[in-house]
């Protein structure tokens, strides 16, 4: 058995779905934001292999955008979570309910 | 051997991915996550896109993971005790199991008959770094700029959120 564009696409599914998971599941708010970027990662993969066997350049490109643009997100996305911290003292997602009521 | 690679990295990936989300400790998190980007680099490697397999470990690795274990570090969390999972919870999650269970019996079933593009045939038009130049410098320039202008904003933005001010009052 040879390796082909759906056992790529496979493990990127899997790999977001984990993702998904971890941001439902866990309430630690810098966990939640790690698994966001396992997701991000996971959705390189699925467009790396379309790249792949497509025979085009495309998603490359696409994925070196959206590696950029990760590295943007993560850096203001931390300085905000370390702005709620200096506030709050919490990073419980729990806690931080502000918005409720 | 190029699929005993693949099976390699992919379990790298995906069991590292479990364990960024069953760890209770963040900086166990984060490490496991940094095990996850060399598996999916080296996914990106069998893709034949070796800039991209040496970009992941440079910027994700390099760049990212170390912010969050800074952060991490920086604010010295405590682990917060576990609630229990409401009824409304418990419900939705076994719904979602269910449709999971769904999708993935139909996966199965289907596998076989799927179509599955040849490799073989397609040339790797990712690996050279050259097709990289030439896209980047024609067809996406003024993305490329665009981002540029992105990097710049989120490093203002950044030194902005990081800043006290000290005349603005309490602003809750």
């Amino acid at each position: 058995m040879t390796i082909g564009l759906n056992d790529y696409l496979m493990v990127a599914g899997l790999a977001f779905a984990i993702g998904f998971a971890g941001v439902l599941v866990r309430k630690n708010i810098l966990v939640i934001y790690m698994c966001l970027e396992l997701m991000l990662v996971a959705s390189t993969i699925a467009l790396v292999a379309f790249s792949r066997f497509n025979g085009t350049m495309d998603g490359n490109v696409f994925v070196f955008f959206i590696l950029t643009v990760a590295a943007a997100e993560v850096a203001v996305g931390l300085a905000i979570i370390v702005a709620l911290f200096r506030r709050r003292q919490t990073v419980q997602v729990e806690e931080l309910n502000a918005l409720k009521n | 051997m190029a699929d005993l690679l693949f099976h390699f990295f992919s379990i790298l990936t995906i069991g590292s991915a479990f364990a960024v989300v069953y760890n209770h400790n963040a900086v166990n998190s984060a490490l496991a996550f940094l095990v996850g980007l060399i598996g999916v680099s080296g996914l990106f490697v069998l893709l034949d896109s070796f800039l991209l397999a040496v970009l992941m470990i440079l910027v994700y690795a390099g760049a990212v993971v170390a912010l969050f274990l800074f952060i991490i570090m920086l604010l010295d969390m405590q682990g917060g005790e576990r609630k229990k999972f409401s009824k409304p919870t418990a419900v939705a999650a076994l719904m979602g199991s269910g449709l999971l269970a769904v999708c993935i019996v139909t996966l199965f079933q289907s596998f076989g008959s799927l179509y599955q593009p040849d490799a073989t045939t397609v040339v790797p038009v990712g690996a050279t770094l050259k097709n990289y130049a030439d896209q980047l410098f024609t067809t996406y320039l003024l993305p490329v700029q665009v981002v540029g202008f992105l990097l710049l904003i989120s490093m203002l933005g950044v030194i902005v959120l990081s800043k006290k001010f000290e005349g603005l009052g309490d602003v809750k």
